[in-house]
């Protein structure tokens, strides 16, 4: 579903991500874990456009097509998702519009007819029930005046509505409590099938209790220092990073 | 509602000035020029009584002292009014009976604009007067309104069946010698629309009037206005649209609106004049005078405005609050892209004791245009707990354009409330990434972004002409961004 080779991407010609490679296929959920500046936040908003980026090198292909040549609305289309780390607020758009438009983009892109008002007020309501998320936020400006919390939530309601093929979590978990993170990992499970695959980029293992990760990778100083299954998180919650840390010395 | 804007939004994508085609009509012009017998001329075409080509001459020998006013934000090139056209009309009968004496040419041209003359197709709940450069083509439903005894005509048909009328009120609210473009206004003015509602009656209808510029080289200067009796109520709507020509064009108009005790007049325009093209080439200039008094108690005149076209507009919908207790309400967007400038704002007169304003100003300037509001809130010394809110927001697409605010307040009563509020915003890049990543292209999500920052103005607007705004909005600020 996702390839990506030798990535390389700098900033004002500061290198950031030093060759990434990175397959994900259908099915999938990989977990992403790294301190703080290695460049987590910087591989998610590059897959999904973001222009301030300079790609140095590297290609990135998504379901078979070079995705970095295509327009980030155009990635949305093909069923790419970015859960923000930091959810921006719109004022004066409500949620409601927001998402409806969205949406009918994405149906338009597949061909299909605009979601008529009770259809989507039905298919709302049904996500809203599934991530547990107070019926007044859905009725404000997106991300307006909401909490730390609810931002994360409305992310993963967000992706509950568009139904990704491949959805990127950027620490969608943090500042979650118990109650909120276990939403969090509903709204993942939920959306898992055979054909739809998942990053969470993380820093806590506990999230890992309720999202079974296929493979969780450690991204340190901009490259993948080690890839490995759910054990791997465990590690890194006794060791912590020093671990990581003191193998790249040995390396 | 929300589906419907939704819907709309969704049918917006292409972004031309829709309206800039130009209808092939036989005309009856006066040569180019302005003179005492130019004004005469148009007098006597229209058939006037004496008293109005009295006042056009006065105007006018009143105009010939003054100078155009240099104080406005604005850049205007110099005006030849020798190389101007100031009557033109599309050729019809002298009296239309019914609409099958209208041209088929000025039908379609009104139909390829949205506004249907025929009566059993249009919007229900409208009463149209569509004016065409220097003359009213048709007002509907004219006979239903009087049946209520409203008066719902053209000017010049008010000038002939109602002088007593015009003579009492035309020039009462603003006087010739109010402005530079008021004086020329007063002397050339050709049409317009008249609007009468007597007392105790609630028109039931959104009356509007609809202009229209179509000849070359010709300005139009037309006026409107409405009288509204004790304890009445009228909704008003205007829209206007020009061909895309590569000269300027000038439009100066005067509306007056007089509410009496307790009477509501609500005013809304939605202004898309042409604005010129990319790089500034043609554009009407729209030099407006629109004044209101709350003569009465209790009354209250509100104007709305929607201002997307033009290349300069200069234009303060004001209110005089004359009464007690009277209210005067101001909201307005005033888009601005390319190279377009717009100096706009409304100022409030407060004289009666508890009087209100609310003043709501959404400037949305883009590309390396201007966009100003100025506004001056005065209290007069016996006007004990005036009230006035104002909020004036602006928001900024690129780095090239400019907002600037220019609040006046001048308060001469201790117990005055004056609140003023101003905001200024930039849509941000992270905003606009935001809706990509969620499938929405960069024009959709600006125009997302505006009619969400504009909304509480639009809101104001009756609900067939919101919808029409909305549209306005994004397509005005098409190209704006990337
Ligand atoms: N716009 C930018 N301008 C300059 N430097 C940037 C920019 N964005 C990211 N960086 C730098 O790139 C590095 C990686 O940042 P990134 O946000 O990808 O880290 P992260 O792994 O997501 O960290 P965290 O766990 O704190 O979220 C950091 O050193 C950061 O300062
Ligand atoms: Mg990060």
């Amino acid at each position: 579903m996702l390839v990506i080779k030798d990535l390389k991407v700098s900033i004002d010609g500061l290198e950031i991500l030093k060759g990434i490679d990175l397959e994900v296929k259908a099915g999938e959920v990989h977990a992403i874990m790294g301190p703080n500046g290695s460049g987590k936040s910087t591989l998610a908003s590059i897959l999904a456009g973001r222009d301030i980026f300079n790609v140095d090198s590297g290609s990135v292909t998504f379901n078979g097509e070079d995705l970095l040549e295509k327009s980030p609305e155009e990635r949305a289309k093909d069923g790419l998702f970015l859960g923000f780390q930091y959810p921006i607020e719109i004022p004066g758009v409500s949620m409601v519009n927001f998402l409806k438009t969205a949406i009918n983009e994405m149906r338009k892109h597949r061909g299909q007819q605009p979601l008529s008002a009770s259809e989507f007020l039905k298919k709302m309501r049904e996500k809203k029930d599934l991530v547990e998320i107070d019926s007044s936020l859905t009725s404000r400006s997106v991300n307006e005046g909401f909490s730390g919390g609810e931002k994360k939530k409305n992310e993963i309601f967000q992706m509950a509505m568009l139904e990704p093929k491949l959805a990127i979590l950027d620490e969608t978990d943090s500042g979650l409590d118990i109650d909120a993170l276990k939403v969090v990992a509903k709204g993942v499970n939920n959306l898992k099938s055979p054909d739809n695959a998942t990053i969470v980029i993380t820093h806590y293992q506990r999230l890992l209790d309720y999202i079974i990760p296929d493979y969780v990778h450690v991204l340190y100083k901009g490259r993948i220092v080690r890839s490995g299954g759910k054990e791997l998180a465990l590690m890194l919650e006794e060791k912590g990073y020093d671990w990581v840390r003191n193998e790249e010395v040995k390396l | 509602m929300q589906n419907e804007q939704d819907q709309i939004l969704n049918d917006v994508t292409t972004g031309e000035y829709k309206y800039g085609f130009y209808t092939d009509i036989e005309q009856d012009t006066i040569g180019r020029g302005l003179s005492e017998d130019v004004i005469r001329q148009i007098s006597q075409i229209k058939k006037e009584p004496e008293f109005m080509l009295e006042f056009r001459l006065r105007a006018y020998r009143h105009w010939l002292t003054m100078k155009m006013p240099e104080w406005a934000h604005l850049n205007i090139p110099a005006i030849d009014y020798q190389d101007l056209t100031y009557y033109s009309a599309p050729r019809q009968k002298a009296r239309l009976n019914s609409l099958d004496e209208v041209d088929p040419e000025l039908l379609d041209t009104f139909n390829k604009l949205g506004i249907p003359l025929e009566e059993q197709k249009q919007l229900s709940g409208v009463a149209v007067d569509a004016v065409m450069d220097s003359v009213s083509v048709k007002t509907t439903f004219r006979e239903n309104l009087a049946e209520l005894g409203i008066i719902f005509c053209s000017f010049s048909d008010a000038v002939k069946e109602y002088p007593d009328l015009v003579r009492k009120y035309m020039g009462s609210v603003v006087p010739y010698t109010d402005n530079y473009f008021a004086a020329l206004n007063s002397a050339v003015f050709s049409d317009g629309s008249f609007c009468y509602i007597p007392k105790g009656v609630r028109c039931p209808m959104e009356l509007s009037t609809y202009f229209r510029i179509n000849a070359a080289n010709s300005g139009q200067f037309e006026r409107t206005l409405i009288v509204a009796e004790d304890n009445s109520y009228v909704s008003y709507m205007e829209g206007c649209t020009a061909p895309m020509r590569d000269e300027n064009q000038l439009h100066a108009a005067i509306v007056e609106i007089i509410a009496m005790e307790s009477a509501e007049v609500k005013y809304a325009t939605v202004q898309n004049w042409y604005p010129g093209n990319k790089e500034g080439k043609g554009g009407i200039y729209n030099f407006v005078t629109k004044r209101g008094i709350c003569k009465g108690d209790n009354s209250k005149i509100s104007w709305t405005q929607v201002e997307t076209g033009s290349a300069i507009t200069w234009k303060y919908p004001s209110c005089i609050l004359k009464g007690n207790n009277t209210t005067g309400e101001f909201y307005s967007v005033a888009v601005t892209n390319n190279h377009q400038q717009a100096d706009t704002g409304t100022k409030m007169i407060h004289i009666g004791k508890n009087s209100k304003s609310i003043i709501v100003s959404k400037g949305i300037s883009s590309g390396v245009s201007n966009n100003s509001y100025r506004g001056l809130v005065k209290v007069l010394r016996g006007a004990d707990n005036a009230r006035n809110f104002s909020q004036c927001d602006s928001l900024l697409l690129g780095d090239k354009c400019g907002a600037h605010t220019f609040p006046y307040i001048e308060s001469g009563n201790q117990t005055a409330i004056i609140e003023h509020e101003a905001t200024t915003s930039r849509i941000g890049e992270d905003q606009i990434f935001y809706c990509n990543q969620r499938g929405i292209n960069t024009e959709d999500a600006i125009g997302l972004i505006v009619n969400g920052y504009a909304k509480e103005v639009l809101n104001k607007l009756p609900m067939e002409f919101a919808v029409e705004a909305q549209k306005l909005l994004q397509i005005s600020l098409e190209g704006s961004v990337g």
